[in-house]
């Protein structure tokens, strides 16, 4: 019973979110910085677990395919798939739910709790558009952007495991990662990491706007928020999964 | 001018509000107090549109808010200025931002009409050389006197100011009270006060209601609320001992 009224909460609030902005050049502006904050600040993180994840991927899959019946570049080609079709999309958006959306309900959580939000409604401005719709669009433009980062530097870093850990030889990994590519694979990368990135921006919103009382509620809106928006991410994953490839 | 008549408020079963019938003038400083949970709060966040209420109409200069299109109702909002208890000053702004925000938001004006207003608003507020400070770096007192700076960018018709002195010190307090009966007169401005501190009903208190138990007990002036017999009003105004004997010292009972 909670669990609906949660979702018809959130879908109600979604219907004023949606809504189109008040000031067009205000908007952009809240757009870019948005961006720039969560986008350019979650970078770092990202080049390093992909570069760690690809290499360990690399280095693990190579111990499970020790077999002469076995090609060597098929360990590239098994990585490309894995990062592509999985790790960098999955894993990095639920990173990025990790560090957006908290820094998402906080920041909106705290506005609630000292009264930001009502003064932007005594002023007539709908607030939920507002202060949502700019970190909705950013993830949904940003998060893309990340997760072809991450695909690239995962690939990478399971070439430096190659070329440095002496898992296989780094001409087998590249063959391996040049086989049987398919453009399709990409794009439901990116169409998932698109939808993840509505999930993490929208529920992490809800949470913080739903906030009461004080800096413990705050706290608590956070944590809910990226348990909420990655359980709504695993699940949406399965059902884009069996949409797109199923 | 704002009428209030026969307004119920209820929080689930809960009444809060029960037949708050009122009248706020333009040009004067309307106080509401009351204890802690009596429901002046729930009155005033009615008064600004944030709760609507189950029964009863508030009219503002003849408009009825409840019934108006969604259109209309922000025009009403747009003529309101709204002081909050902590401020409610954007942190993520300095307090030229702050101050030019609705002004950004609500009205077609250049950059540079923007930032005359604001300058404008701020040195009424005696804030000349703090344009470019964000709320972290502001005390509790310039913290209210940007947002009354911030209240009064859009020339409001209505001003409202929850518990206004909360948290500061007498002398701040003062200023506070000082500056908000200027801009009321000065303006013309319909003001509403929602307070328990005595000092500012005596200093700027041109109307006085008192809300006990979400239901309007008392409504008279400054000086008649010193010498009222309303037993629950009494006990209000002359909790602590200290006023009592101050006021019986004036008397010359003591």
């Amino acid at each position: 019973m909670k669990g609906l009224q949660f979702i018809g909460e959130y879908l109600l609030l979604m219907r004023r979110v949606f809504s189109r902005p008040k000031k067009m050049a205000y908007f952009r502006k809240q757009l870019i910085w948005e961006i720039n904050s969560l986008g350019l600040g979650s970078l770092l993180i990202v080049a390093v677990v992909s570069v760690f994840m690809g290499a360990v991927l690399t280095i693990q899959t190579s111990l499970q395919s020790e077999s002469p019946w076995i090609p060597t570049w098929t360990i590239g080609f098994v990585v490309r798939q894995s990062v592509i079709l999985e790790f960098s999309p999955t894993i990095i958006s639920l990173f990025l739910a990790g560090k957006m959306g908290s820094s998402i309900a906080s920041e909106i959580g705290t506005m609630k709790v000292t009264e930001q939000i009502d003064a932007l409604e005594t002023m007539g401005i709908n607030s939920a558009s507002h202060l949502i719709l700019p970190k909705i669009a950013a993830c949904a433009i940003v998060n893309p952007i990340l997760v072809i980062i991450s695909i690239f530097l995962c690939l990478f870093g399971g070439w430096f495991a190659c070329v440095f850990m002496s898992s296989i030889p780094s001409e087998q990994y590249i063959e391996g990662l040049l086989s049987f590519f398919r453009a399709y694979d990409v794009y439901y990368a990116l169409v998932k990491t698109f939808v993840f990135a509505i999930i993490i921006a929208s529920v992490s919103g809800f949470c913080g706007y739903r906030t009461k009382g004080g800096a413990l509620e705050v706290g608590r809106a956070s944590t809910q928020a990226v348990v909420n928006s990655s359980f709504s991410l695993l699940f949406f994953n399965v059902i884009l999964t069996k949409i797109f490839l199923g | 001018m704002i009428e209030v008549s026969h307004l119920y408020k209820y929080f689930d079963e809960r009444e809060i509000l029960h037949d708050v019938s009122l009248t706020f003038e333009a040009g004067k400083t309307n106080l509401i107090i009351g204890q802690s949970g009596s429901g002046k709060t729930v009155l005033m966040k009615c008064l600004i549109g944030l709760y609507t209420a189950e029964e009863g109409q508030i009219l503002y200069n003849g408009r009825n808010f409840a019934q108006l299109c969604k259109t209309d109702r922000n025009l009403i909002l747009q003529e309101m200025g709204v002081l909050f208890q902590g401020g409610a000053l954007f942190d993520s702004m300095t307090v030229e931002e702050n101050v030019m925000f609705p002004l950004t938001m609500l009205t077609g004006k250049s950059p540079s009409e923007r930032k005359e207003r604001a300058d404008f608003c701020l040195s009424r507020v005696n804030l000349e050389k703090s344009n470019h400070l964000y709320p972290s770096q502001l005390s509790g007192g310039m913290k209210k006197r940007v947002a009354i700076a911030r209240a009064i960018a859009l020339n409001p018709k209505y001003l409202f100011c929850d518990e206004p002195n909360s948290g500061l010190d007498p002398k701040t307090s003062l200023i506070i009270d000082k500056l908000i009966y200027e801009i009321t007169q000065e303006f013309g401005i319909t003001t509403i006060v929602n307070t328990h501190d005595m000092n500012s009903v005596m200093e700027i208190g041109d109307t006085v209601s008192f809300i006990h138990n979400g239901i309007l007990w008392w409504r008279g002036t400054n000086t008649e609320i010193l010498n009222t017999e309303n037993k629950e009003v009494h006990d209000f105004i002359y909790a602590a001992k200290y006023t009592q004997q101050l006021y019986n010292r004036i008397l010359g009972n003591e």
